[in-house]
């Protein structure tokens, strides 16, 4: 099997941009991607494009060149962009193509997102009588997890506090002005205990990033990363997720665990080599819980470490060094891309003012969403 | 004032105790809801009607404090919501439920309270016509 490199990396901003569609965002991440690896369009030989919004990604060649390769569009909800990630690096991986793109873009109204519950395997029912909402979810995940592993309202504001700090030092994040912890917390309450400032919104933007076969790198770059591993997992029998009527009194792990177990075990390294790491913050909760599903901590240790700013940028374990989806928004289709940009810039020591210290060699992304659906990716230099 | 019942296949109803219409697998014995055409755990082509216990434990909650967008019809303006419990509830060692509940006060929710399901209105409409639906209450 073929090791893959990641040699460019691009990205159109986050936030909101008036009537400008989405197919000439991802064009932009597209170009910035090939620029940034030196490559052309007319090398690209394939590519993955994500999507909520856009029924065809693909369109997106009538900006880049129609150049006739085969591109295939991909949606898988939250982990859409590590699905694009994954497929574009297989195929690269089986030796059927030495270089792709993988490119998500999304442009969703403002509010919380909604659709019809049946799609989702859900009856109809559920989302007319007003349970069809994933910020209820994530209210009932973390309430549960606070109540069994002492997690505090505090630890929340501070999760979401430092990720409007990381975002003011994102020239690309949506949310870019810092909050205080008491003005977190006195927010309007949404889903209890999660209140407005807690949670990300849906937004706009696209991500991209050009890979190569790792032994061809070299043409492209002085500073190739290396995808180690993708993983992607579904909910398993036993495990409360979004979108579900119910849930089996016998437990199982969330499908997090599962991809993360999976992409240790592909990159042959643990949670304890990692240097830099993207986890999903659909709400501040999430940012807890997942630091614990990917093996970063025990559960309950957040407590302390988010306390002691082991979170933060200059700590022993950096989270969200972007703003993550609290500062970014989430354009589903785009998110997962936008966490392994940051993650590339931060192993090359060219995220500017948010550069984790040291020399990172290791990152870290994880994706989670409907109808329970998770996506980890490990990056090193 | 003529009642109807919300997704009539969902609970059982008028009854004075009414409950929620599950389904049991008749080859591994998984109990979901509500009764679908097949087995969540071994994939199974078909499930049995299968009423489920009527009390249960709140293994978890939240509220929800903001007006849901379409598809929900509860009929309210952003002037007239009022938000509301959700839970996850235990019932017996069956299965959990997710379902509304009629306490929407977080100093008043408590991990583990006892919860029993009762018939409650939803929404009234314009031609006066109550439509109800089930949610749990605290014994
Ligand atoms: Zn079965």
């Amino acid at each position: 099997m073929e090791d893959v490199a990641i040699i460019g990396v691009g990205l159109h901003p986050f936030g909101r941009f008036g009537a400008k569609p989405a197919l000439e965002m991802g064009a932009e991440a597209v170009r910035a991607a090939c620029a940034d690896a030196g490559a052309e369009w007319k090398d690209v030989q394939f590519a993955f494009g994500g999507s909520f919004e856009v029924d065809n990604p693909d369109a997106v060649t009538g900006q880049l060149g129609l150049t006739g390769i085969p591109f295939m569009d991909v949606y898988n909800g939250c982990a859409t962009a590590a699905t694009a990630l994954e497929l574009t690096a297989d195929a690269i991986r089986a030796g059927k193509y030495d270089i792709g793109v993988a490119v998500g873009m999304d442009k969703h109204d403002p509010g919380a997102f909604t659709s019809d519950p049946v799609d989702y395997g859900a009856p109809a029912w559920y989302g007319e009588m007003g349970y069809f909402l994933t910020t209820k979810f994530f209210g009932m995940k973390i309430n549960r997890y606070m109540h069994d592993h002492g997690i505090s309202h505090e630890t929340l504001a501070r999760v979401a506090a430092k990720a409007f700090r990381n975002g003011a030092l994102n020239p690309n994040a949506f949310r870019r002005k810092p909050v205080a912890e008491a003005d977190i917390l006195a927010s309007r309450m949404l889903n209890y205990p999660l209140t407005q400032y807690m949670f990300c919104a849906p937004d706009e933007g696209a991500a991209a990033a050009v890979l190569c076969r790792a032994d061809i790198a070299s043409r492209f770059t002085s500073s190739p990363v290396y995808l180690r591993a993708t993983t992607l997992r579904t909910r398993r029998y036993g495990a409360h997720e979004v979108h579900s009527t119910w849930a089996a009194v016998e437990q199982d792990d969330a499908p997090t665990v599962y991809a993360s177990r999976a992409a240790y075990e592909q990159a042959g390294i643990g949670p304890e080599d990692v240097d830099v790491v993207q986890l999903q913050d659909t709400d501040a909760g999430a940012e807890v819980i997942h630091m614990a599903e990917n093996g970063f901590c025990a559960d309950g240790e957040q407590e302390r470490l988010i306390a002691e700013g082991a979170t933060e940028i200059g700590g022993s374990l950096p989270v969200n060094t972007d703003g993550g989806l609290i500062a970014n928004g989430e354009p589903v289709g785009a998110s997962g891309l936008r966490q392994v940009h940051e993650l590339v810039l931060q192993l090359r020591g060219r995220a500017g003012e948010r550069q984790v210290p040291g020399t990172p060699r290791v990152g870290y992304a994880q994706l989670y969403g409907a109808p329970g659906t998770a996506g980890v990716s490990i990056l090193s230099t | 004032m003529t009642q109807v019942a919300f997704a009539p296949d969902v609970f059982t109803w008028p009854s004075d105790e009414p409950q929620l219409i599950g389904g049991r697998c008749p080859r591994c014995a998984a109990v979901a809801f509500p009764l679908a055409p097949a087995c969540p755990r071994c994939g199974t082509p078909e499930m049995d009607r299968h009423l489920l216990p009527r009390r249960g434990t709140l293994w978890t909650w939240t509220t929800q404090e903001f007006l849901p967008k379409e598809p929900y019809a509860g009929g309210e303006t952003f002037e007239t919501f009022r938000p509301y419990g959700v839970g996850l509830v235990q019932l017996g060692d069956e299965v959990r439920v997710e379902a509304r509940l009629t306490e929407s006060d977080p100093k008043v929710l408590e991990f583990g309270m006892e919860l029993e399901l009762v018939v409650v209105p939803f929404r009234t409409d314009e031609d006066g016509t109550e439509i109800v639906t089930y949610a749990f209450q605290p014994v």
